[in-house]
């Protein structure tokens, strides 16, 4: 087994379906010979040539179009979006379009497509590059969103997008690309779409997140547990469809639950967990069920990141709150 | 503009002149009348409730069942909302169509060797699809093409450019109808752009642009024709823009030409009439009658009726079907409401 961080997972995952099914074709703004501005194709072009790994015109919707019809004429794209502030050009593509090919054609045509784009705060990035914009995509039905927190659910959760006929969203935190390392099996496996996976375990409360948030509550968990206080931390790995059979398990245990996101409070995917709790565990409650967000604010420059984002105190003291109502 | 027939049915444009046996010029004209038919009773039936959604054609047929004509079975149509006919005369079951039109998702059920999408609502979102449609084909080494319709209105969006700037660069075998039928719902092409025609912002992608005579269904049937050879010859796509006019309102659904057209307009176009020039032409080489043409309006009307009958006599759609086709494998929250909804259908 090698070491990788997350980006080395997600490009080995790339190279396993290009030489796997021909049919893959991977493209984008400069994921040729640039191999990507976070180099997520670096040496896949050279490796598989300009036809199945190649550089587009400077537009999103022109991809997303590009995907969708190429999806239909037997290809399995692997599309990139440079940044995913940029979905903004092609919510129609992956909206409009895509989600809606199967719908529309009564099964017929689908759209096997993988959208894959960076996203993420605490990188200091320009504005619409960091947006955490997963709760537009989940709300959009006929779509699927993954969003890995670790390299080996990347590696996995990227197979299976990419082997899904349905077009999945997958969401790469750009502060998670290269922030560790950790084993990851040389060869082909797949994660399921879908499944939420128990990052820690506990019996005093739960903290159901994803992406780069998952981190931040495992560190939370840590301080916790210096108190006493034992937090199961579950990472949701896709955030549409949810997999609240795993979260509402979890609460019948635990009695206690928060949801920790870095999106804005507003921006859909924790209300809705929060929602879901309420629907089938309320009266295994103790608790209101609370949340951990960033503002309702768009998301801020660069110099006020650190204090917008949420942290892992954040996580403590909104974990005692509830513990202690 | 290109043109072959004028208004007299006289051929102007000899060496142009497509190489079309007395068969197949006959059937071009079988199919616009009989599309004239269709239209007219498709009208009235949205009128009276037993159709949905319909974008009246007439005025369009040379443009639209010309260029299909020059089509190979296996090429790939990308119609915007009102390019149904094209996809019918490919092969689409004229059932299928009206279910469409009545939003039944058996309308979108194409069968297997119909190479064409649904219509396209979004005005431009065909137009980056036929990109990628064009270059899958090139790269599975066919040699068909894609073909991809929208209106004067349509030029103005922005995927209308990013389609062709990306088949453009791709080289890829695409075709991009423009039919200007002179209104985006009310507002005059004149106000829509500032360009002289629509065809020259061809010149921005790189790629080919020909203005068409809309009205000539022979001049539109070579233009496409020669698209097409150049498209499969690896030459590049082709923007052609077709100059026609729709003689309804923009869709069934309360729109009134009368606020913003003149009689006078409408009068001035209805002279230049497919339907009518190519009838004469046919005439004036006994290929076509008033008993031929009798023949296949009564046709029309038949089948008509017995598409109607057969999309009345479709099982009704239910919202379970449409939760089931939502995911090729359906995801836990969908399991749960597909097992809601069946239970309240079963009562």
């Amino acid at each position: 087994m090698a070491q990788m961080t997350m980006i080395q997972a997600i490009t080995d995952a790339m190279r396993t379906e290009l030489k796997n099914d021909e049919n893959v074709l991977v493209f984008g703004e400069d994921v040729g010979q640039n191999g990507g501005v976070f180099r997520a194709t670096d040496g896949l072009q050279e490796e598989f040539g300009e036809e199945r790994v190649f550089d587009t015109p400077l537009a999103e919707s022109g991809i997303s179009g590009l995907a969708i019809g190429l999806g239909l004429t037997g290809f399995r794209p692997v599309m990139e979006i440079q940044f995913f502030g940029f979905v903004f050009e092609t919510m129609d593509g992956v909206a409009g379009q895509m989600a809606r090919m199967r719908y529309r054609s009564g099964g017929h045509y689908h759209s096997p497509i993988t959208v894959r784009s960076p996203f993420g705060g605490g990188v200091k990035t320009p504005e619409l590059h960091a947006d955490n914009l997963e709760g537009l995509m989940a709300q959009a039905p006929g779509l699927k969103v993954v969003i890995p927190s670790t390299p080996y659910d990347a590696k996995g959760l990227l197979l299976a997008s990419i082997r899904d006929n349905d077009p999945v969203i997958f969401l790469e935190h750009m502060k998670l690309y290269r922030s560790f390392r950790e084993e990851v099996p040389e060869e082909e496996y797949t994660i399921e779409i879908g499944k939420a996976d128990i990052k820690r375990e506990g019996k005093d409360l739960t903290i159901v997140t994803y992406g780069a948030m998952v981190h931040t509550s495992l560190k939370a968990a840590e301080e916790l547990a210096e108190e006493g206080i034992e937090a199961e931390v579950i990472d949701l790995r896709t955030v549409s469809p949810l997999d609240m059979d795993t979260v509402v398990e979890s609460v019948k245990k635990t009695n206690r639950a928060i949801v920790v996101q870095e999106a804005q409070k507003q921006a859909g995917v924790g209300a809705s967990v929060v929602a879901d709790i309420n629907d089938n565990a309320i009266l295994h409650l103790e608790a209101p069920v609370l949340r951990v967000t960033a503002p309702d604010t768009v998301y801020p420059f660069a110099a006020a990141e650190d204090v917008w984002l949420p942290d892992h105190t954040d996580v403590v003291e909104r974990a005692k709150t509830v513990i202690n109502f | 503009m290109f043109q072959i027939l004028n208004e007299e049915g006289e051929i102007v444009n000899k060496d142009a002149l497509p190489d079309l046996s007395d068969e197949e010029l006959q059937e071009l004209m079988r199919r616009m009348v009989y599309t004239r038919i269709w239209d007219q009773r498709a009208i009235s039936l949205n009128r009276q409730g037993r159709l949905g959604f319909y974008a009246p054609v007439a005025g369009q047929e040379a443009s639209m069942l010309g260029s299909q004509f020059a089509l190979e079975k296996e090429d790939w149509i990308l119609p915007g909302y009102r390019d149904v006919p094209q996809i019918v005369w490919h092969g689409l079951p004229l059932y299928q169509a009206f279910l469409y039109s009545r939003g039944h998702f058996h309308g979108g059920q194409f069968p297997e060797e119909v190479n064409a999408l649904m219509p396209q609502i979004i005005i431009g979102a065909q137009i980056v699809q036929t990109a990628g449609v064009a270059l899958g084909l090139k790269r599975k080494g066919k040699d068909s093409v894609a073909i991809t319709y929208t209106g004067d209105g349509g030029a103005s969006q922005g995927d209308f450019y990013e389609g062709m700037n990306f088949a453009g660069a791709y080289s890829a075998p695409a075709i991009f109808v423009v039919q200007n039928n002179q209104f985006a719902i009310s507002v005059p092409v004149e106000e829509q752009s500032a360009a002289k025609t629509i065809a020259q912002k061809a010149v921005a992608a790189g790629i080919n642009g020909v203005q068409v005579d809309g009205m000539d269904v022979l001049a539109v049937y070579a233009a496409t024709k020669e698209a097409r050879e150049n498209a499969v010859n690896g030459d590049g796509p082709t923007l052609l823009e077709t100059m026609c006019y729709r003689y309804g309102p923009h869709t069934m659904a309360g729109d009134d030409p009368t606020r913003y057209r003149t009689s006078d307009l409408d009068d001035e176009w209805e002279k230049k009439d497919p339907l009518v020039r190519f009838r004469k032409y046919l005439e004036s080489k006994d290929l076509w009658s008033e008993e031929k043409e009798n023949e296949v309006v009564d046709q029309a009307k038949d089948d008509i009726k017995a598409a109607i009958k057969k999309t009345d006599d479709t099982p009704k759609q239910k919202v379970s079907d449409l939760i089931e086709i939502m995911f090729e494998k359906l995801p836990v929250n969908l399991q749960q409401q597909l097992e809601e909804y069946r239970e309240k259908e079963s009562k």
